[in-house]
Formats: structure tokens, C-alpha cells, sequence
């Protein structure tokens, strides 16, 4: 599976929760969307600073379920694109 | 629960003022972030049946029931729907900000408030608390799924919440009544009321989830482990292969069993109707009201009421696939044909409860915050196949379509041919929405978000509610819009009298409309009566059944045969496939086109949908024609 497409090559210094694999956690450090929509995932605990886990997808890997906050929500790729994250300690893949 | 003497010198909660005018009961507004539990409180404290799913986004309008209190007084509650913040986006966020506020015209201002929490998730969705309390009315926190919390090991310290956020707190579980007590304490006024605080107004979501967790960790609040029964079931519903088998052989399965399950129950609902049908003919002498009575309204409503265990165990299927947790993951599998068609994940829900009715999901579709993304949802809703359609399927299938094995037993030709159906309504939507979304409600996407609540076993009181109101539904309408129908159209059938006499039903009010819609449906394989059944139906599709049932009953000829007999003298199979395909396709219900005005505010909506659903009922009927 590609990680990133054309357009992410310029960001591709930061990773997204797209580059979680499954079980894999991270500290979300920002979410590139407009104000309200970035709230509403705010909202549902995508807080900049918390501890995401990716958990399992959908037939097709497309939309992907991540732990939150104590919940479980699925967002498609497109959005889980635009959610930066740093990887916690542990064993670091690749970055 | 007594007002008694063991808490004097606390203050009441200042419910026990009433302020409202004689007679009219104290409004209680019922609030919490979506999924809580909210509803199933409300059921359980007013007894009112409402649709309770375990799947955000179920209430969507204000729902008003009556909570009677042990000393006799009656309070209004008010269910609203489930909101993370007040801060608006959506309709159905705006609607709880002004019922709240008193700005919304027709609902008493609520003077208390129930925040219903989800106490497996504390944190977060103490969140909400803060705007709440901000508000200034008397507030019960009300802990919810409290057994859930105990059975991952989770605990929270109720008393040192309610100090810390100055408002009293319960721990329930609205499901099985634990704790309710509390609850109806708070509504009588007889709850100590902790001492209120100055809470903090934090605009911004980080700053808000800061003080939730705190405040949390002053309750000593720890959460429940992760549900590992819901991790384990998702390892299987979202397999990539066993998952899309599972969700086709659920949708198999519930098409089966409606149409083998329901069979003797129908078969004895139509003995009832028939034998009290000939009581009533040889019981009373001979006049035109007997007639009427017997022929007309009996035979008629009759032949629909038939169809009510089809209607009730689709909706027990719904209803035990809503409550379980399942739908939440049956709109993750299908996000991505929605995503191809451009349709948002939110649009889901409503869709989906548009197999049942389309109008509960019209009105579900305010929780798109999308305007085009909600009328295009709006304009496919009415293709899927709802449970009007069911009993004019089940009729024609059955009276046309031989039942033979394909899959052994498991599966036949009529249930291939149902099936058939609901996929032609979808595909009909889906391709809809893409020409609407690809060009006139072209928008940005927003982004999908769906929360996966744990998976639930339903309980039999909930699912109970459910089909006894659904039945009442379906009752009502046989009872008011169908009844109706019957007898403007027995009337129709008397008319121009003859001598007294009523003439011969080709020569009728309602033949020669009939004969006059013939050629034009000519074409299609269908005749005059069908084109009476037609007319009719434009008010709700199953009354076409009672409209046949009403022209055979008048016939001589026809009046001792079976619907179903009678049928095959009027249709040929390829006309009948032709009726099915039409049946999909056209928009024949009054209270859908309303609904849809009044949620776009005007008449040009409904009036372009109903014109194109019915330019494509015809056109795909005339096919269907020619094909079979």
C-alpha cells in the first residue's frame, strides 16, 4: 500500500495517521483543516497532544477506525491524511 | 423518594416551584452528546415509544413525552438531539441551542435540564457539562451505561463530582432502570442540591477537554478498560473478507425470513378478515352502507392489514441490527460506494432508515451540515425500498413469481426477485446522487467521522416499543389515510346512480378514470383498474392493495377469488414486473412530498423530485415490459 500520494511528497516530513499501521500509536500534533471541521474532530478527541491508535479499516482500507480518547471513530483516508502526528518512543519504522 | 426530613438544610432543586401555567406541565429538556443513551432514558421515564438506536444521530427533531411523578404531578420532557458543544453547525445542534434558550417557537422553555453522559467515555463528554451548567438551569448529571463502566472495571465518585461541577449527579444505566431513582428524585425536587460553582467559560475545545479531565480526575474517575467483546466481534465484521460475506448474508437472511416467516402469519390475519367480512355481510340486511362496510372498507383495509407481520418483523430486524452496534459497522463496509457516488459518510444514516420510512429520514438528513450534501440526500432518499413498498411486493411476487430453488432451499426465486427490488431502489439512488453530485449539488467533502459504539446486546424492551409503535403506524395509516381512500373510492365506484342502482363499474366515476389514464399506461402492460390503483396509491403506495381488493370485492365474478387469483386475470407476468419496477421507482406518497417541502423550504424540490421519479417509474416500467 502507498503511503503517500503526488501531492504529499512536500509534507511528507511529517507523518500522517495514514502512515499508522495497525496497533501503531502516536501523538497527534496538528490537523491541517478548515476551523469548523477540525473542531468537530476536536470534539471527538483528536485533541493536538493526544495518543491516537489505528485500529482496524474497512474492506478495502478505506475508512479506518482509530482510538481515541477513550472512543473508537472511523475516519475516510482523506481526512486521516490531514491529521499530523509524531511517533511516540518505542520502536521507531522510519522518519 | 419521600420529601422527609434526612437531607433538611440543603437547598431543593427549584423544580418544586412550578412557574408554568395551570395545567400545563413543567418542561424537562432531556440533552447529551450523540449515542449517550438520551432516548432510552426518555422511554423509560415517559413510557412514550420513540426510535432509540445504538447509532449517533438517531434523534433528530424534538420529541415531547409525559413523565408522570410518584405524588401524581405530570412533567414535560423534551428529548433533543445529541450535541457535542452548543456552539452550532448543524440543524440538529441549533435546534437543542434554542430549546434550551427558549428562542424555539412551540416548545416550552425547559426549566430544568437532564445531561445524559456516557460515563464509559467521562471525560470527553464532560465536556459538555460546562456550556450546560453555564446555562443556569437546574441540572442533573446523569451518568449513563453505568453497567457497561462496571463491567470494564471503570468507577467514578459521584458525590465528589457533583461538589466539583456544583450540580447534582446519578449513576444509571437507562437500559435495565438501575439507579433511576435518583433520576425521579431530581424531577420531584427532592434531590440535595450540592452547592453551586462559578464554572469557567472555555471557548476553545483543548481548553474544555483540559477542564473535563480534570475534573474528572478530581471524581476519582477511572476509565473502563477498552471493550474487548467489541474489539473481537470487529476482528470479524470488518475482516476484509468475512465481513462484506457477513453483511450480504444478514441482507439475505432478513429478505428470507420476511417472506417465509410471515406467510402463515398473513394467511391468518386474512382467515380473520374474511370470516368477519361474511359475518358482517349475512349478519346485517341488505343496504348500500353493508355494502360499503363489507365490501369496500373490510376487503379493502383488510387486504393491507394482511401485510403487517411483513412490516413488523422488517422492522424487528432494523431495530435488533440498530441497537447491537451493527449498522455502525454496515456503514463503514458501504462508505466507500457512498464516498464513489459522492455522497458523504453522514448521509448514511438517514439512508438507511429510509428502508423503513422516508420521511423519519428526511428529517434525519439535518444532521448533514452540508446544504447540498443534505438535499441531494433528501431527493434519493424516497428510492429506497420502504416499508410501503414491502406489502405491494410481497402481493405480486407471491401471485406471480413461482417459488423455485435456486440456492436449495435456501434461497429461492421469490426471494431473488425481492432482493432484486431493494437492489434496483439502491442502485437507483446511488446513480442519481452521482448525476445530482457531479453537477448541480456539486460541493467540497466534508469530512467523515463515525463513531463505532461498543457492541450491545438489544434488549427485548426496547425492541418491543419499537415494533409495537411501528405497528401502530402502520395500523393508523390502514385505519385513516388507506380507510379514506376506501370509501371516496366506493363512493367514486356508485356514482352516476342508475335508478337507485350503482352502475356497472366500467361506467363508474372511478372506471371512466380509470379508462381515462388507459392509454397512457397502455404501454406499460396495465389496464383501467390498475390505473385506479394508480390514482390512489399517489396518496401511499400500499393502497393499491386495498384498492384492488375494493374493485374485486364489488365484482361478482371476482368477489370469491383470492387477491392474488384475481390479479393474474388483470396483469400479465411481463405487467407485472412492469408494476414492481414502477413501484421502485415513483415517488406515491403525500406525507414524503410534504416532508420534503417543508425541509427545503419550498416547492421546487419536491415538485423536480416527484416529476423525475416518476418519469423513471415509467420509463423503467415500459422496459420492464418489453423485456419479460
Amino acid at each position: 500500500m502507498q503511503l503517500s500520494g503526488n501531492s504529499a511528497v512536500l509534507e511528507s516530513a511529517s507523518p500522517t495517521l495514514l502512515d499508522l499501521r495497525r496497533g501503531d500509536a502516536a501523538i497527534l500534533e496538528r490537523i491541517d483543516l478548515p476551523g469548523d471541521d477540525a473542531r468537530r474532530l476536536m470534539e471527538l478527541g483528536f485533541l493536538p497532544g493526544t495518543r491516537v491508535t489505528a485500529g482496524l479499516s474497512a474492506p478495502g482500507g478505506d475508512p479506518r477506525v482509530f482510538q481515541v480518547d477513550g472512543s473508537e471513530i472511523a475516519l475516510r483516508r482523506e481526512t486521516a491524511r490531514r491529521l499530523k502526528v509524531r511517533k511516540e518512543g518505542g520502536k521507531p519504522r522510519k522518519s | 423518594m419521600s420529601q422527609g426530613g434526612d437531607c433538611h438544610g440543603c437547598a431543593r432543586v427549584a423544580l418544586a416551584d412550578f412557574t408554568a401555567a395551570p395545567g400545563l406541565a413543567t418542561a424537562v429538556a432531556v440533552i447529551g452528546p450523540p449515542n449517550s443513551g438520551k432516548t432510552t432514558l426518555f422511554n423509560r421515564l415517559t413510557g412514550l415509544r420513540q426510535k432509540v438506536a445504538n447509532f449517533p444521530g438517531v434523534t433528530v427533531e424534538q420529541h415531547t413525552g409525559i413523565a408522570q411523578l410518584p405524588d401524581g404531578r405530570q412533567l414535560q420532557l423534551i428529548d433533543l438531539p445529541g450535541v457535542y458543544s452548543l456552539n452550532p453547525r448543524s440543524e440538529d445542534e441549533e435546534v437543542a441551542r434554542a430549546v434550551l434558550t427558549g428562542e424555539r417557537t412551540g416548545v416550552a422553555k425547559p426549566e430544568a435540564v437532564l445531561l445524559v453522559l456516557d460515563s464509559t467515555n467521562l471525560n470527553r463528554h464532560l465536556m459538555l457539562a460546562a456550556p450546560i451548567l453555564a446555562l443556569g438551569l437546574p441540572t442533573l448529571l446523569v451518568l449513563n451505561m453505568a453497567d457497561d463502566l462496571r463491567h470494564r472495571h471503570g468507577k467514578v465518585d459521584t458525590k465528589k463530582l457533583a461538589a466539583e461541577i456544583g450540580a447534582p449527579v446519578a449513576l444509571v444505566s437507562a437500559r435495565n432502570g438501575e439507579g433511576l431513582d435518583s433520576v425521579w428524585d431530581f424531577l420531584a425536587g427532592a434531590m440535595p442540591k450540592p452547592a453551586p460553582r462559578q464554572l469557567p467559560i472555555l471557548q476553545d475545545v483543548p481548553q474544555c477537554r483540559q477542564w473535563a479531565g480534570n475534573v474528572g480526575a478530581q471524581a476519582s474517575y477511572r476509565a473502563p478498560v477498552p471493550p474487548a467483546w467489541t474489539r473481537r466481534l470487529d476482528t470479524i465484521f470488518l475482516h476484509p473478507v468475512a465481513g462484506p460475506v457477513i453483511f450480504l448474508l444478514v441482507v439475505v437472511g432478513v429478505i428470507r425470513t420476511i417472506f417465509e416467516a410471515a406467510a402463515p402469519l398473513n394467511a391468518g390475519i386474512d382467515w380473520l378478515f374474511q370470516a368477519s367480512g361474511n359475518w358482517i355481510a349475512s349478519t346485517f340486511p341488505p343496504s348500500l352502507v353493508r355494502d360499503l362496510v363489507a365490501d369496500g372498507i373490510w376487503r379493502g383495509v383488510g387486504s393491507v392489514v394482511v401485510f403487517l407481520p411483513q412490516v413488523l418483523l422488517l422492522f424487528l430486524f432494523i431495530g435488533i441490527l440498530e441497537d447491537s452496534g451493527y449498522l455502525a459497522r454496515a456503514a463503514l463496509i458501504a462508505d466507500r460506494t457512498m464516498a464513489r457516488v459522492g455522497l458523504q459518510g453522514k448521509s448514511f444514516i438517514p439512508l438507511l432508515s429510509a428502508y423503513g420510512c422516508a420521511v423519519p429520514a428526511i428529517l434525519a438528513t439535518r444532521t448533514i451540515e452540508n446544504k447540498r450534501d443534505r438535499i441531494a440526500t433528501i431527493l434519493i432518499a424516497p428510492f429506497m425500498t420502504c416499508s410501503a413498498r414491502l406489502p405491494v411486493y410481497a402481493l405480486l411476487i407471491a401471485a406471480f413469481i413461482p417459488s423455485r430453488p435456486l440456492l436449495w432451499r435456501l434461497f429461492t426465486t421469490q426471494d431473488a426477485a425481492l432482493l432484486g427490488l431493494y437492489v434496483l431502489g439502491f442502485l437507483a439512488a446511488f446513480l442519481t446522487a452521482w448525476a445530482l453530485k457531479s453537477s448541480v449539488l456539486k460541493s467540497g467533502r466534508t469530512p467523515f467521522l463515525l463513531e463505532m459504539p461498543a457492541y450491545r446486546l438489544p434488549t427485548f424492551s426496547s425492541l418491543g416499543l419499537r415494533l409495537l409503535d411501528r405497528g401502530k403506524v402502520f395500523l393508523r395509516r390502514a385505519g385513516t389515510v388507506i380507510l379514506f381512500a376506501m370509501v371516496v373510492l366506493w363512493v367514486a365506484e356508485h356514482l352516476p346512480l342508475n335508478h337507485g342502482h350503482a352502475p356497472a363499474m366500467e361506467h363508474s366515476v372511478a372506471g371512466m378514470a380509470g379508462h381515462v389514464l388507459e392509454p397512457l399506461i397502455k404501454p406499460l402492460g396495465f389496464n383501467w383498474k390498475i390505473g385506479i390503483g394508480l390514482i390512489t396509491s399517489l396518496a401511499a403506495r400500499e393502497t393499491i392493495i386495498a384498492t384492488l381488493g375494493e374493485i374485486y370485492g364489488m365484482d361478482e365474478k371476482t368477489q370469491r377469488a383470492s387477491l392474488e387469483t384475481a390479479l393474474r386475470h388483470d396483469l400479465s407476468i411481463g405487467g407485472a414486473f412492469a408494476l414492481l419496477v414502477f413501484f421502485a421507482f415513483a415517488m406515491q406518497c403525500f406525507s414524503t412530498v410534504a416532508v420534503v417541502r417543508r425541509e427545503t423550504g419550498g416547492w421546487k424540490w419536491p415538485i423536480l423530485q416527484f416529476t423525475y421519479m416518476g418519469a423513471l417509474a415509467y420509463a423503467g416500467a415500459f422496459v420492464a415490459y418489453r423485456l419479460f
